[in-house]
Formats: structure tokens, C-alpha cells, sequence
């Protein structure tokens, strides 16, 4: 992921009004090359609508949208992206297969690439079977082949895990990882917090039509700490601060707090006991993505009087 | 283009519901052109059906001399309420499935996508302009042979101009179909208004003008089943007296054919404009 690339889509001041209903409201967000960035909101955020405006079905009413260095829905951007928004849409009465060809034929795609998305999201075997048979899953998963037909830089996925079983979601997340591992950009849609944490590098949240946060997902949940209860109490403060720096050691409530990694809490309890102290105990505090979430998506009064 | 003209032939092709309506259109066709007809003529002349009607004159109609009259002269108003079916299907289909989405993040501009679309039907009721000829041509073999009776044909041109001319009716009515589709972004409402408008509404208006209203027939003869039905008329040669429903002279042929490519090419320029122009939600 390159920080200093120019971003592949860069939104600023984006809004869409349908009649008196104001469904995007001044969002700004960027989307850097090589990274997967997670679009979060609760249902009715504003997350579909961006996206559509995004691949050029429907206009903004203003704002500025570059995708790919050009406006949404130009040929030589739709070239280069590859998408599934909202639910997958195929022709029930065409085999898999067939929808894919046709969608090939329109994308000015090779017709053995078809077989090669087909196996991605291992739909190899009931590609000739109707569309109107699929379960929810391989209808999403269809979806993702689809989008993956161009061989896109950048992929636009609309909850890519909806609709499918706990295997089905890992497979589906382990693809849009390796996606990102191949260089794609990737911005992902979802409201399923776990799921954006465990596979995205940077998060953006829309709430009520506004962009409420955009960070990568560590800054978002903020510095992790360890929380220590240990006796003599203070004896452990002076042995930690003279191992970690006093800067790294506070004292909140009846509890030590160590601001360093999880991964090193063996190392500060071997500290510890060396010096001959006493450890009832120690965890790791971890803000979840979803806590920060609700933190930022609660709405405020006189927030809510500004969304239509 | 080619792209999505392809793309909408394999739609088209593997979608069983234009085959339906194309099977539809023929037995019409061979039901009411050839079956009762020739019925009527071997049942003698004590036939209801050809009651008034010398047999010679019946049998006359089911030979290969009137071919195109048959072919054709259910296309302004039974065949017609089917193409207008067909356009509605496959256009207000892609608003109903979501599958304009689909196609439109894939690469396809919205005029290259609407183009192929319309391509790729004016394609298939040319198949069934032709296939209807072709049936109603081995039928008319079939029973100046069984009869005995002369197998004399039209002029290649008039054949050439006869089916040209229902293609031309067919088409109207097909993107009648499409516009009602983009309009209401969907397949029921568009069938439901327009199937009343061709069976209903204009036989109605006629009806209430020339009985009523005279001097408003102009409008009732610039309406699109009038200009269809007047097509047919001029371009099979047909006898009023033998005419089907909705085939009559109601304007010249010139004027028929010139009304008729207006509302196919004002059908047109509103589904493109309202499709480039308006949200994919």
C-alpha cells in the first residue's frame, strides 16, 4: 500500500439529495492504491448510495468523485474497476456460466478468463446449472466473479459476505486478502465490524450520510494497553517503570496500566515475578473495531437535525 | 457495440419467454390465416364462416398468390400487442432483476448498451417476420397442392416490400414496448397499458370519430395501429373486404410509412435520453 501514490478514488464534498432526503451529505474519502479500505455504516448510512455514485449509476448532486483519474462511469474507468453493488443481479433463466459470458461479452473480456473467476470463487462445478437455482451464497459469489471478470486494479465489493455460511464468509474474506496481496485495491463495503478488523488496512465510517472517522484500523481502536493487578502495588509501578520507562506506566484505579503490546505481556510478567511480585492479573485491553464504531455512529440531537 | 449487441442475442436466444411470443404470433397466424380459413372452404358452403363468401374466393386467399397477405396482416394489431410484449419484457426485465447494474459497472456505455439492446430486437422480430413468412409460405404450398390450384407467387420486390413493411409495424410496437418499459422501470404496467392501448383504445377512438367526432379523424389517423394497419394495406395489395382487424386504408402508404418511422424513431430517442440521463437505483 502506497501512502503517497495518488489515491485511485478521492471524494470530496459528495452529496446526494433524493427530493427532501439528503442520502450523502459532504463525504469526503480516499482510497489509496494497494490497500483494502473498509466502507462501515449501519444500514440506510449512505455506504450503497457512495458506491453506486462511485461506478456511475447514479449522479451526484454535487461534490467531486475522481475514480481511477477519471468520472465514474467512463468506459476506461469501468475498464479497470470491478464491482458488486447491493445484491448480485444475473438473469435467473441463464446458467451461471452463460451470465458470465454475456457479462464478458459486454466487458470486451476473453471468454477463458470466465473460467478462471469461475474457479476463484469456486463455482467451477455448478456453472452450468440456472442462476434461479444458486443458494444466496453462490448468488454472492457469482457476484464476486462477476467483478472479478476484468481482472480489475480496483475491485468494489457491496457486503461481499452477505447471505453466506461461517465457511462460506472465511473463503470470501481469504480471497479479498489475497486480492489485496496481489496488488489490487480493494474497498469493501460492510457493516460487519469482525470481518473489516480481520481484513482491511484502512476504515472510513458513514453515519447518517456523513463521514464520521477515516483512519487506518489500528489508529482507530486507539493504543492497546495491559492492565495489571499485582501486590505490593506499588512495588510493581517502580520495578515496571524502571524496566519500560516511566512514560509507559500509569496507575488507573486499583490497576497498573503498561502501554505496550499484548504480545509482550510474558515478557513484563516474567518482570514482575523475578522482582518477587505478586501477579493476580494481567490482560491485554483491545478497543473492538466495534466499540469504536458505536462510539462514532451514535447520533447526537443536534446531529440528526442536520440530516434530512 | 458489437460487444453488447452479442451479449443481447444470447439473452434473447436462451430466453424462453421470446420464443413463447414468437410461437404465439405464428399459430395466430397459420389459426387464422390458413386453419379456418381452409376449413371453412372444405366444410362447403353452408359454412358459417364463409357464409357469403364464394369458395373460390376463400381458397383464393390461402394460395401462394396471397401469401403476404397472411404473413402480415395480423402485425398492426394481435402480432403487433405481441411485439409491444416483447419490448416490455426484455427492457422493463432489466429494471425488475437488477440486471441494468450489472451490465452498466461492466463497461458498456448507456447508448452502447441501449443500442445493442435494440439491435439485438429488431434482430429477433426480423427471425420472426421471416419465419412467419416462411410458415405461412409452405402452408399456402401445401394446399394449392392438395387442391390442385395454381402456385403462382408475388414479385420478389413486393415480397421484399410486404415483409419490410411488417418489420417496420413489428418494430414500432416492439419499442412502444421499450419506452413504456424505461418509463415505468418495469414489465406489468407497461404490457398492461400498452396491450389495452393496440386491442382497446384506438378501436375505440376510431369508433367515437368517425361516428361521433368526423372532424377529428385527423387524429384518429395519426395514431400508430391506423398507420400500422394502413402499411399492411398498402404494401400486400390487400382487398378491403378480406382485410383483418386493424388493416384499412385509413392514410396513403407514403404517409402510413413516414408515421410509422417517426414513432419508431421518437420511441427511440425517449428511451435513450431517459436512460442516459437518469439514476440506476
Amino acid at each position: 500500500m502506497s501512502e503517497t501514490a495518488a489515491p485511485l478514488v478521492e471524494v470530496t464534498g459528495l452529496t446526494k439529495r433524493y427530493g427532501d432526503t439528503l442520502a450523502v451529505n459532504g463525504v469526503d474519502l480516499t482510497v489509496r492504491p494497494g490497500e483494502v479500505y473498509g466502507f462501515l455504516g449501519p444500514n440506510g448510512a449512505g455506504k450503497t448510495t457512495t458506491l453506486r455514485i462511485l461506478t456511475g449509476l447514479i449522479a451526484p448532486t454535487s461534490g467531486t468523485v475522481r475514480v481511477l483519474g477519471g468520472a465514474p462511469g467512463q468506459a476506461q474507468v469501468l475498464a479497470r474497476t470491478g464491482s458488486m453493488i447491493e445484491s448480485p443481479a444475473f438473469y435467473p433463466y441463464l446458467s451461471g456460466l452463460d451470465n458470465l459470458r454475456l457479462l464478458a461479452e459486454y466487458a470486451e473480456v476473453p471468454r477463458a478468463r470466465i473460467h478462471e473467476v469461475l474457479a476463484l470463487v469456486d463455482l467451477t462445478d455448478r456453472a452450468r446449472d440456472r442462476f434461479s437455482t444458486y443458494s444466496l451464497g453462490m448468488k454472492q459469489r457469482l457476484g464476486v466473479a462477476a467483478a472479478l471478470l476484468k481482472d480489475p486494479e480496483l475491485v468494489i465489493l457491496d457486503e461481499p459476505t452477505n447471505g453466506l455460511d461461517p465457511a462460506g464468509m472465511r473463503d470470501m474474506r481469504r480471497l479479498i486478502r489475497e486480492l489485496g496481496a496481489d496488488g489490487r485495491t480493494v474497498l469493501l463495503s460492510s457493516h460487519l465490524l469482525g470481518e473489516v478488523q480481520q481484513i482491511c488496512d484502512r476504515v472510513g465510517i458513514i453515519s447518517e450520510g456523513k463521514m464520521v472517522a477515516e483512519h487506518n484500523v489500528e489508529e482507530l481502536r486507539g493504543q492497546q494497553e495491559l492492565v495489571i493487578r499485582a501486590a505490593p502495588r506499588e512495588s510493581a509501578r517502580s520495578v515496571l517503570t524502571e524496566a519500560l520507562g516511566a512514560d509507559t506506566v500509569h496507575l488507573y484505579d486499583d490497576t497498573l496500566r503498561v502501554k505496550v503490546a499484548p504480545d509482550r505481556a510474558a515478557e513484563v510478567n516474567r518482570v514482575l515475578v523475578e522482582a518477587g511480585i505478586a501477579v493476580s492479573e494481567l490482560r491485554s485491553t483491545e478497543r473492538a473495531l466495534e466499540d469504536v464504531f458505536f462510539e462514532l455512529t451514535t447520533t447526537q440531537p443536534e446531529e440528526k437535525a442536520d440530516v434530512g | 457495440m458489437l460487444g453488447s449487441y452479442r451479449a443481447e442475442l444470447l439473452k434473447l436466444r436462451k430466453r424462453s419467454a421470446v420464443w413463447v411470443l414468437f410461437g404465439a404470433g405464428l399459430v395466430l397466424s397459420l389459426v387464422f390465416g390458413y386453419l379456418l380459413p381452409y376449413l371453412g372452404y372444405a366444410t362447403g358452403d353452408d359454412n358459417q364462416q364463409t357464409s357469403g363468401v364464394p369458395r373460390a374466393q376463400v381458397l383464393r386467399g390461402l394460395l401462394p398468390e396471397r401469401v403476404l397477405d397472411n404473413t402480415i396482416g395480423g402485425f398492426p394489431v394481435f402480432a403487433g400487442a405481441l411485439a409491444l410484449v416483447l419490448g416490455a419484457i426484455v427492457v422493463g426485465g432489466e429494471y425488475t432483476w437488477g440486471t441494468l447494474k450489472t451490465i452498466l459497472t461492466q463497461k458498456p456505455g448507456r447508448g452502447a448498451m441501449l443500442a445493442g439492446q435494440l439491435l439485438g430486437l429488431l434482430t429477433m422480430l426480423a427471425v420472426w417476420v421471416l419465419g412467419t413468412f416462411v410458415a405461412c409460405a409452405l402452408c399456402s404450398v401445401g394446399i394449392a397442392a392438395a387442391e390442385n390450384a395454381p402456385m403462382s407467387w408475388p414479385g420478389a420486390v413486393d415480397i421484399l416490400q410486404a415483409l419490410a413493411g411488417g418489420w417496420l409495424v413489428l418494430t414500432m410496437w416492439c419499442l412502444a414496448g421499450v419506452v413504456l418499459a424505461v418509463a415505468f422501470r418495469n414489465v406489468a404496467l407497461p404490457i398492461g397499458l400498452g396491450v389495452v392501448w393496440i386491442l382497446g383504445v384506438e378501436a375505440l377512438l376510431a369508433g367515437v370519430v368517425s361516428s361521433l367526432l368526423p372532424a377529428l379523424e385527423f387524429l384518429s389517423d395519426a395514431m400508430p395501429g391506423a398507420n400500422a394497419g394502413a402499411l399492411v394495406f398498402s404494401v400486400t395489395g390487400m382487398i378491403a373486404a378480406d382485410a383483418p382487424p386493424g388493416v384499412r386504408d385509413a392514410v396513403s402508404g407514403e404517409r402510413a410509412l413516414l408515421t410509422l418511422l417517426g414513432y419508431t424513431l421518437v420511441f427511440a430517442l425517449l428511451a435513450a435520453v431517459t436512460t442516459r440521463r437518469r439514476d440506476v437505483v
